[in-house]
C-alpha cells in the first residue's frame, strides 16, 4: 500500500511540476525554442531545477542497499554513442518544435480537455509502434 | 533577442518538483522517470515485469495536473496553436524519435543528464538543436 502511495505521489509531483512551471503549455515551450524571437528562458530554469535536485538526490538515495519496495537501482550509465540515439533525438526535436509538446506535458494537458491533446497522444503512440520493427531488427 | 514572459520563480519551483518526483521514484522501486519509456512499456505490457507501477505513475501524473487545475481555478491554461495536421505530424515524430532514441525530455533531459550520462547529454543536445531549428524555420523563414 505504501508503495502504491509513493508511486502515485511521484507521478503527481511530476504532473504538478509540469503545471506549476507551465511546461504543460506548448506556447511556453515554443517561446523557449524561439531563440531569435521573443525569447522565454523559463524552460532552462525548469531543467536546472529538475537536474539539480535529481543530481543531488539520486546518489543520496542510492546509498541505500536497495530501493524501498523491490527492484534494483539503475545500473551506472554507459557512455558509448550510437546512431539510433542521435537520429531518434533529432527526429524527436523536430516534433517538439512543430507542436511544443513532449510526452509528459502532452499527457498532463489532457486535464484541460483539448481534443488536440488526444490527437497528439494517439499520433505519438502510432509513431512508437512504427518504430518497433526498426528497434527489434537493430537490437538483435 | 528580447526576453519575454520569463517566469523564473515558478519555472524553478516546477523543476524542483519534477526532480523530487524522479528521486522519489528511484527510492521507491529503482525506476527512472522517463515518460516516453513508460508509455512504450504500457503499450507492450507482456515485454516487462511488474507493469503496475507505470499505470500508477501515469495516474498520478494526471491526478497532480487535475489538482493544479482545481487549485489554480483556471479552466484552461494552455494554448495549442498548431494545426490539426501539425499535431498529427508532431505527435508521430515525437513517438517515433523518442522510441528510437530511448528517451525524451524527462528520461534523457532530466534523469539521464542528472546521472551524468554522456548518451543522455548527447540526445538532449540533439533534440534541443532540432527543436530550436524547427521553430526558427517555421516562425522566421516560412
Amino acid at each position: 500500500m505504501t508503495r502504491i502511495i509513493l508511486v502515485v505521489s511521484s507521478g503527481a509531483l511530476f504532473g504538478l511540476g509540469l503545471c506549476v512551471s507551465q511546461m504543460v503549455d506548448p506556447a511556453k515551450v515554443l517561446a523557449f525554442l524561439d531563440l531569435t524571437g521573443d525569447w522565454d528562458p523559463s524552460l532552462a530554469l525548469v531543467m536546472l531545477g529538475a537536474v539539480g535536485v535529481a543530481a543531488v538526490g539520486f546518489p543520496l538515495v542510492m546509498t541505500l542497499p536497495k530501493p524501498l519496495f523491490g527492484g534494483t537501482f539503475p545500473a551506472p550509465s554507459v557512455s558509448q554513442m550510437d546512431g539510433k540515439l542521435i537520429f531518434g533525438a533529432l527526429i524527436f526535436g523536430i516534433g517538439w518544435g512543430v507542436v511544443g509538446f513532449c510526452p509528459g506535458p502532452a499527457i498532463a494537458s489532457l486535464v484541460y480537455g483539448s481534443p488536440k491533446s488526444w490527437l497528439f497522444l494517439a499520433s505519438m503512440v502510432g509513431g512508437m509502434l512504427a518504430a518497433r520493427p526498426l528497434l527489434q531488427r537493430t537490437s538483435s | 533577442m528580447n526576453i519575454y514572459n520569463f517566469t523564473p520563480a515558478s519555472a524553478l519551483l516546477g523543476g524542483i518538483l519534477i526532480g523530487l518526483s524522479a528521486v522519489l521514484l528511484v527510492a521507491t522501486n529503482g525506476k527512472i522517470a522517463g515518460i516516453s519509456g513508460i508509455v512504450r512499456e504500457v503499450l507492450n505490457p507482456s515485454a516487462v515485469k511488474n507493469i503496475d507501477w507505470r499505470f500508477l505513475f501515469l495516474m498520478g501524473l494526471i491526478g497532480g495536473s487535475l489538482f493544479y487545475r482545481w487549485l489554480s481555478g483556471i479552466e484552461n491554461s494552455i494554448s495549442l496553436e498548431a494545426s490539426w495536421f501539425a499535431i498529427i505530424v508532431g505527435g508521430a515524430l515525437t513517438g517515433f524519435g523518442t522510441a528510437i532514441s530511448g528517451g525524451c525530455t524527462s528520461g534523457h533531459g532530466v534523469c539521464g543528464v542528472a546521472r551524468r550520462s554522456l548518451r543522455s547529454f548527447a540526445a538532449t543536445m540533439g533534440f534541443m538543436f532540432t527543436g530550436v531549428t524547427t521553430v526558427f524555420v517555421l516562425r522566421h523563414m516560412l
